[in-house]
């Protein structure tokens, strides 16, 4: 442990400015990041539910059972 | 399986979708556990450098993302490289998961470092061989990024995007020789693959765990990126459509509904 007090961590030996900007950018970095990543996959997924439930099963040809897109 | 048969299925988005469900689990339960360890090691643990005091924790937000944001700018060059010779559709959508990633790292990267260069150097900003290519790798980033949001045509799009992305890599050994090539206020790299590190085990050991956790983290990003993308683009396809179907079949059973 590098720190005798909890007073001391934050004060970071006087940087506390610095260290605290460049591992706050850090960690919102991640929980921005994540966030966009799920709500991007929750955009397309429920367009995709849209258009199944709104499309005919007949418009799907059967040459496309490979994953090829038309 | 041989690498021939791994290539062909590299070019089904669907087998691609399909095997990689596992590895996004894998590498956030890795990036959690090692960014997690690294953090607490780094800013509590680690000893304060004799000359920079605490200042120099930064190192372990810093280097880190630098190094990861050249890294992911490499497998943007070479996803280009498959793209422009093979035609391969998988490699632009990695190139489009890429990107944001990469823009993001590349900031961090900068931010921290000017963080750092305000107590160390005593400037937050210099005009030097790393910071300035740096900021070129930012401006690849985000130039392809604004590129690609004015194409409509998918394969120009493409095309265009991976002949920048393959270019642009010329960039990346400039960063890393940058320390030796113009003596000025950055100093030389941290780490190198062939000597002992300078610093005690006790100051690197996190920086390597804060490393690796960050390239988890950029395995896990790309890898959930280039499944949404994936789902995206081949939402006119029978396995797509039989997924959301047995989606909302799931979900009407949780509900208690007896489906349709």
């Amino acid at each position: 442990m590098a720190f005798d007090s909890i007073a001391e961590f934050v004060a970071m030996g006087g940087h506390a400015l610095y260290v605290w900007m460049a591992y706050g950018a850090f960690a919102a970095f991640f929980v921005v990041y994540v966030l966009k990543l799920r709500a991007d996959r929750r955009r397309v997924w429920a367009e995709l539910t849209w258009q199944s439930l709104h499309a005919s099963d007949s418009k799907v040809s059967e040459g496309n059972q490979e994953g090829e897109v038309n | 399986m041989s690498l021939k048969s791994l290539w062909h299925k590299l070019g089904s988005p669907r087998w691609f979708y399909d095997i990689s469900g596992g590895w996004v689990a894998g590498f956030a339960v890795a990036a959690a556990a090692l960014l997690l360890v690294g953090m607490v090691w780094g800013l509590v643990l680690a000893p304060p450098d004799y000359q920079q005091g605490e200042s120099f924790r930064i190192i372990y937000v810093h280097v880190p993302s630098a190094m990861v944001a050249q890294s992911v700018y490499i497998g943007m060059g070479v996803a280009g490289f498959v793209l422009f010779v093979w035609r391969m559709k998988l490699a632009d959508v990695a190139i489009s998961a890429c990107l944001p990633l990469g823009i993001f790292l590349t900031a961090v990267a900068l931010f921290s470092g000017s963080a750092w260069g305000r107590p160390t150097w005593g400037t937050w900003w210099d005009w030097d061989g790393r910071t300035v290519s740096t900021l070129v790798l930012l401006f690849l980033y985000v130039g392809i990024y604004a590129l690609r949001s004015a194409i409509l045509d998918v394969d120009l799009r493409g095309r265009a995007s991976a002949l920048i992305a393959m270019v642009g890599t010329i960039n990346i050994p400039i960063i890393k020789y940058s320390v030796d090539w113009w003596q000025t206020l950055h100093q030389p790299s941290s780490f190198t693959l062939t000597e002992k590190p300078t610093m005690p085990a006790e100051m690197w050991l996190p920086l390597l765990v804060m490393t690796l956790g960050l390239y988890a983290f950029a395995g896990f990003a790309v890898l959930y990126r280039m499944r949404t993308e994936i789902l995206s683009r081949e939402r006119g396809t029978h396995w797509v459509r039989a997924l959301t179907r047995s989606d909302q079949t799931l979900t009407e059973r949780a509900r208690g509904d007896d489906g349709i």
